[in-house]
């Protein structure tokens, strides 16, 4: 049963490998397709037993936690690896078409495996210094991803990118420290039972705040969020699709876990820190999303702006609430991968992605246009696609704690979301295109129109489906906000006792 | 600058640094070294190599791409960690197989042996991967 927990790393890593020495051929995609295939039945398999059976924990090399590396899964990080293997095959297949076979030759599979492989890792280990470490297997590889190819742009915004990063991690590091100086104990589970009897409270508030700016950073929460919509825009299409889709939410993962496990000592302080921060940060992208005039710039800013709305699930810190995070962390990767990927096909029939270049899309490709249209009004909030839920649920847990100015603003970005993806249809689907070019989706290669659309319709199809039947998705994560906050089961399950 | 010196040395140095780098790696387990460290020693035989002659006779020495040798390296890293699969134990637990009992000496085989020359193929080809690629810019 522990082997369920350990498919998730090791299918994507010995893909990497493969990948990488099969690079200069045909056989490197298709691998690399295979694996991400395997790792989807792989995620389907762990997520069913923990339905089935609880939390599920497996103790690395048989070191009993917490003194070994424990990988834990229970209900919210089986669906984040889920989630993470559908975004990774839709990415994989879409770059079947999009990626160049220079970028191949230089490694971009076996990267892009990796980076998975260090997403299910932070999702699935229950260590704290083990999940520092898959915070730099996906730095790595994402800085990789983000300058191959190596033009002047990529490597502006990678440095970027892996500039602030290293100063989170370097926060990261040393909260880990001081934790660790304080409890004597890095295992998750152990510092749930640790942290009870720490009794200098005031330092214990201080590290809360150093891991709070660390995942803010990861997580692009205000002030801290600089470095996405300065990277997001360069690499290629399929690239910022998967960083837009999961890099954040590993941040927004980690928030959860630590402040649902860990740091509940304090609520009053941290978690109403969080939630201000969450309406600033909800406030901001969309101020700037609205700013911009460039496709993947708006959508780079919208990724901000939703980051709020499931922190500010995490900060109301109620079973609604913490419903409404996980719910919305589900629903934003897709549709916010979507997106991207519906970027990506206009910039290559249309030329650009910069709004004021491009148009015509509504007139001469009406498929493209439904399929954007889907996405947008699910990340707007439309009812009754995904978005509408979500947004309710949140909005919802705000007005029943009887903060209206929290509830309104989160109803006024949503209001001005709606406002900028009318700005990307104005632009780029409604008018004519300015040099007269007529973007036909039929003038892509058969095997490219395939390559390309397959993900955007079965990612839009998921939207639908989640907004249709919202039933079981709800029970999911009413059920799963419920594990977060009682984590009894987690905690004896890991540790193998009654705590 | 070719000197004549640092090449006849070399010859000998490079021979010495490699057979020493495996030695490292195989009393890694009790003692120090490990895959780590003889990685770095082997890694440094070619150094000296490149420096002594040039990035592409070492490459020619070398005889596959540094970079494949990294990653086959982590492959085998992580076979070695499946190898307790088949004692139905948890990954990456050692599993051990004591060869030519005569007492008490013996040849003692694991599964964390596997993972070691793994660990000791991903640093070689990982340092070298980036030496080469430095010494090609000047």
């Amino acid at each position: 049963m522990s082997w369920l927990l350990v498919y998730p790393i090791l299918i994507p890593v010995m893909t990497a490998v493969l990948c990488y020495l099969f690079r200069n051929t045909v056989a490197g995609r298709w691998i690399s397709v295979a694996g991400t295939t395997a790792l989807l039945l792989a995620s389907l398999m762990l997520m069913s037993e923990v339905l089935d059976q609880g939390v599920l924990a497996a103790q690395m090399s048989n070191w009993d936690a917490p003194f070994g590396i424990t990988l834990a899964a229970d209900l919210l990080g089986g669906v984040m690896v889920v989630i993470t293997a559908i975004t990774g095959l839709a990415t994989v297949i879409y770059s079947l078409s999009e990626i160049p076979e220079r970028l191949e030759r230089l490694g971009f599979h076996a990267l892009l495996q990796t980076l998975l492989m260090g997403v299910c890792g932070a999702f699935l280990t229950g260590d704290l210094f083990n999940l520092y470490v898959w915070f730099e297997v996906m730095l790595i590889s994402s800085f990789g991803l983000l300058v191959l190819g190596g033009t002047r742009e990529q490597l502006d915004g990678g440095i970027k990118y892996v500039l602030l990063n290293l100063i989170s991690t370097i926060m990261f590091l040393s909260g880990i420290g001081l934790l660790y100086g304080l409890t004597g104990t890095l295992n998750m589970a152990d510092l749930h039972l640790a942290v009870r009897g720490v009794e200098n409270t005031g330092l214990l508030t201080t590290i809360a705040v150093m891991f709070m700016v660390a995942f803010g950073v990861k997580a692009a929460l205000f002030p801290l969020f600089f470095w996405l919509p300065a990277s997001y825009h360069t690499p290629p299409v399929a690239v910022s699709a998967i960083f837009a889709g999961l890099l954040t939410k590993v941040g927004v993962y980690a928030l959860i876990r630590m402040f649902t496990l860990v740091f509940d000592q304090d609520v009053g302080f941290t978690h109403t820190l969080l939630l201000w921060l969450a309406v600033v940060t909800m406030v901001t992208g969309v101020l700037g999303a609205a700013a911009m005039n460039d496709f993947r710039r708006i959508l780079s800013f919208h990724i901000i702006s939703q980051i709020g709305y499931m922190v500010l699930g995490l900060a109301l810190y109620t079973p609604l609430g913490l419903m409404g995070a996980v719910f919305y962390l589900v629903h934003h990767i897709i549709v916010k991968a979507n997106l991207f990927f519906v970027a990506g096909v206009a910039k290559r029939i249309a030329g650009s992605t910069d709004l004021a270049r491009i148009g015509g899309l509504y007139a001469h490709a009406p498929l493209l246009a439904f399929l954007f249209l889907i996405p947008a009004f699910s990340l707007a909030g439309f009812p009754p696609l995904s978005g509408f839920w979500a947004k309710y649920v949140v909005v919802k847990a705000a007005l029943d704690l009887e903060m209206w100015f929290v509830a309104g603003v989160s109803l006024a970005v949503g209001l001005l979301t709606i406002f900028s993806m009318t700005k990307i249809w104005g632009a780029a689907f409604w008018p004519a295109h300015p040099d007269g070019i007529k973007p036909r989706l039929s003038d892509l290669p058969v095997g490219d129109r395939v390559a390309l659309m397959l993900p955007i319709v079965a990612l839009a199809a998921l939207t639908c489906i989640i907004g249709l039947f919202p039933e079981p998705f709800v029970q999911f994560a009413e059920r799963a906000a419920g594990q977060l906050l009682d984590p009894t089961d987690y905690v004896t399950t890991v540790l193998g006792v009654q705590p | 600058m070719q000197s004549l010196i640092l090449t006849t040395t070399t010859r000998l140095m490079a021979a010495l640094l490699l057979m020493f780098s495996v030695y490292a790696l195989l009393r890694g387990h009790n003692l120090p070294g490990g895959g780590f460290i003889g990685g770095l020693i082997g890694a440094t035989a070619f150094i000296l190599y490149t420096i002594a002659t040039s990035v592409s006779e070492a490459r020619a020495a070398l005889r596959m791409d540094p970079s494949n040798l990294a990653m086959l390296g982590v492959g085998v890293a992580a076979l070695g960690g499946m190898g307790a699969g088949f004692a139905g134990e948890p990954f990456f637990t050692g599993q051990w197989l004591f060869l030519f009992q005569d007492g008490d000496s013996y040849v003692p085989l694991s599964t964390v042996l596997v993972f070691d020359i793994g660990v000791y193929m991903a640093v070689f080809g990982g340092i070298l991967t980036l030496v080469f690629a430095l010494e090609q810019e000047i």
